[in-house]
């Protein structure tokens, strides 16, 4: 493994965010954007450049200076053979353009793709690389990437440095760095918007293409909690599944998205896609309802960053109750059934 | 396997704000229960042999025994000490040496991610290590031939790939029902042999290994932050409470003021 010579730093430069595709091809997934908002103030910090990777089966579509108006470079590798995803072509391809430009950092979104692709691309490079970040830091004077993430489920926060090696990588929880994201609006209207380099997909990494036969949808829309503002999130102390039905019933009213605990979730109430927490989805909405939740620490590493907590438990002694923001002590089925109704009876 | 301490999330000692780990039992990564049982399906299936794989301090010999119960054919524990200390790219590296030594593997199926660091990276990276073709979160697959088709799961749904073998997958808990230990099981692997593999066999790179071949580093560990806040209690009739909490949610404007 190659261990970088003091001599070697300098020649690795600028913040790389690798892009996550969306849902259709040449379509960028928002978690880019929170990413790469943080990457923007990286390669500010450091003095260097953020480039944007995109790759994939983009149908000819080279207009992403647009989409990432803020960033220096925008990489594009298009090839119509890739279709879907295939660890062992987008690992090469990646790896490759590590060797020829020299990132000092890479970063990854933490979805299914991203955790399976960033290890693999490490090994090949011979790169450090940190798991499901959730906040990133530049340590004055070395220049070292600090990369902070919760560790033994969540009762540590670790602090992580890759010092000896080029470049330094990390995966990044979708949701924590939402606010990061840059606004268009305010944004340096001087600021004269990326360089577009064209890649190719050279003909052995397109011979790694395995077969992908088929993709199913998941049935209905993708249940996209991090995206909403407000939550209303039900734990065991709900009940019952029918009891659950009245966090749907709330939410739809309000205009919010249901989500649930673990607890809720290994009832059989509702899927897995509604877990907030350390093994679920990170949130960071502006309010939070903790209905029937106890408050375990890895429940709270999934929420507590939401700007509003309130909790509703019987017990005014459980840990979600200390660290809400309000905190109602009562049955919690009752009193979101009186919200509803006050909801339904003011439309 | 990575053996794990029981209670998946360990406990912090009060007074040194560090990991206990003393005193805790160590289990099998329940991801990697699901593992063995699919490797053991494939075995009943197909044929071949399983070998369950661990790296880790002599204790971890219980998992493996564990596994042996469970009817693996051979259990290789990989333990020096220096391997103490390795990271996620190290781990791969030493457990794809191992990998490569058996001279015969034809897939190597891991957990989703292991409950004590949750990082997921020790299965891509093994496949790397050993140039294999692989596939994460896989929960159902089949074999033919040198083929093996997988179901792939990521947040809007499934993939169904074929890969060739020799291949490396890590597994999801929808990909089949472990089955339990029989006291027959346990008698019989109580005299059966855990090959133990240290550095000197596995004779692999030492600047790769351990606590100094690691790319990665904790350069410090912190208790979570507390919530920057304090706390409004509301309590009364349920009628009372709910006007308060629609109040508030006004208030804020995260709902609109009728
Ligand atoms: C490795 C690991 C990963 C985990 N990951 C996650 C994760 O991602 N997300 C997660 O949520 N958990 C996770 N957990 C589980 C976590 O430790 C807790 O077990 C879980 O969050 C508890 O769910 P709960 O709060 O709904 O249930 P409980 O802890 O049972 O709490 C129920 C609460 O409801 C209250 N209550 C009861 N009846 C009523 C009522 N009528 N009205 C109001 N309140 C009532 C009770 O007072 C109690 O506080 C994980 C655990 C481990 C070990
Ligand atoms: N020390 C180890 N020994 C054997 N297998 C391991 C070890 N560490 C990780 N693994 C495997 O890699 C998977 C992912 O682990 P991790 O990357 O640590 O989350 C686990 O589910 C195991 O199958």
């Amino acid at each position: 493994m190659k261990i970088i010579n003091a001599d070697d730093y300098g020649k690795y430069r600028n913040i790389w965010i690798i892009a996550e595709p969306g849902s259709a091809g040449g379509i960028i997934n928002p978690v880019t954007h929170e990413i790469a908002g943080r990457g923007r103030q990286l390669a500010d910090l450091r003095g260097a450049e953020l480039w944007i990777l995109v790759t994939g089966n983009l149908g000819g579509r080279t207009d992403y200076g647009k989409d990432f108006f803020y960033a220096d470079r925008v990489v594009i590798a298009d090839d119509s053979r890739v279709s879907g995803f295939h660890d062992e072509t987008e690992s090469a391809l990646i790896k490759r353009l590590i060797d020829k430009y020299r990132p000092e950092v890479v970063l990854f979104s933490a979805t299914a793709r991203g955790r399976s692709l960033a290890p693999r691309v490490a090994v090949l490079s011979d790169a450090g690389l940190t798991a499901d970040c959730t906040s990133l830091d530049i340590e004055k004077g070395s220049g070292n990437l600090l990369q902070t993430r919760p560790a033994f489920g969540g009762n540590i926060i670790a602090t992580i440095k890759s010092e000896k090696h080029r470049p330094q990588m990390a995966t990044v929880r979708p949701g924590v760095m939402k606010n990061f994201i840059v606004d268009r609006s305010s944004f340096n209207p001087g600021f004269k918007g990326p360089d577009v380099i064209i890649e190719r997909y050279e003909e052995p990494e397109i011979l790694l293409l395995k077969k992908i036969l088929g993709t199913e949808k998941r049935r209905g829309a993708v249940h996209s909690i991090a995206e909403s503002e407000f939550i209303i999130s039900g734990g065991r102390g709900m009940g019952s599944a029918d009891n659950f039905r009245i966090i749907e019933k709330f939410a739809s009213l309000a205009g919010g998205a249901p989500a649930a605990s673990r607890g809720a979730v290994d009832a059989g109430w509702v899927p897995y896609s509604y877990q907030i927490g350390q093994t679920g989805q990170t949130v960071q909405a502006k309010c939070y309802i903790a209905c029937g939740i106890s408050g375990q620490i890895q429940h709270l590493v999934g929420m507590q960053a939401c700007e509003y907590i309130i909790a509703i438990n019987r017990d005014p002694g459980a840990p979600i109750m200390k660290m809400a923001d309000v905190a109602v002590t009562g049955d919690a089925v009752e009193i979101l059934t009186k919200m509803s109704d006050q909801l339904e009876c003011s439309e | 396997m990575k053996q794990v301490p029981a209670g998946s999330s360990g406990s912090i000692d009060p007074v040194t704000k560090r990991l206990k780990r003393e005193g805790i039992e160590s289990v099998i990564n329940p991801y990697d229960t699901y593992a063995l049982e699919e490797a053991l399906l494939l075995r009943d299936q197909f044929g071949g042999t399983v070998t369950a794989l661990s790296m880790g301090p002599s204790r971890a010999e219980k998992i493996l025994r564990d596994a042996l119960a469970l009817s693996a054919d051979r259990a290789i524990l990989l333990s020096d000490r220096k391997f103490a200390g390795s990271d996620t790219w190290s781990t791969s590296y030493i457990l794809s040496e191992a990998v490569r030594k058996t001279g015969n593997t034809d897939l190597v199926i891991c957990g989703k991610q292991a409950i004590d660091g949750d990082t997921a990276q020790v299965g891509p990276g093994i496949a790397a290590h050993l140039e294999w073709m692989q596939a994460a979160y896989v929960s159902a697959i089949d074999i033919t031939g040198d083929l093996l088709s997988a179901e792939r799961m990521d947040e809007h749904g499934t993939d169904r790939i074929i890969l060739k073998t020799p291949a490396v997958i890590t597994v999801v808990k929808d990909i089949n029902k472990p089955r339990l230990k029989t006291l027959k099981g346990m008698l019989e692997s109580r005299n059966r042999e855990i090959e133990i593999w240290d550095f000197d066999y596995l004779k692999c790179d030492e600047s790769l290994t351990g606590l100094d071949g690691s790319p990665t580093r904790v350069v410090r560990t912190a208790l979570p932050p507390p919530r920057d806040n304090s706390t409004i209690r509301i309590e009364g009739s349920s009628g009372a409470v709910s006007l308060e909490i629609m109040k508030f949610l006004r208030e804020k404007m995260i709902i609109e003021q009728d």
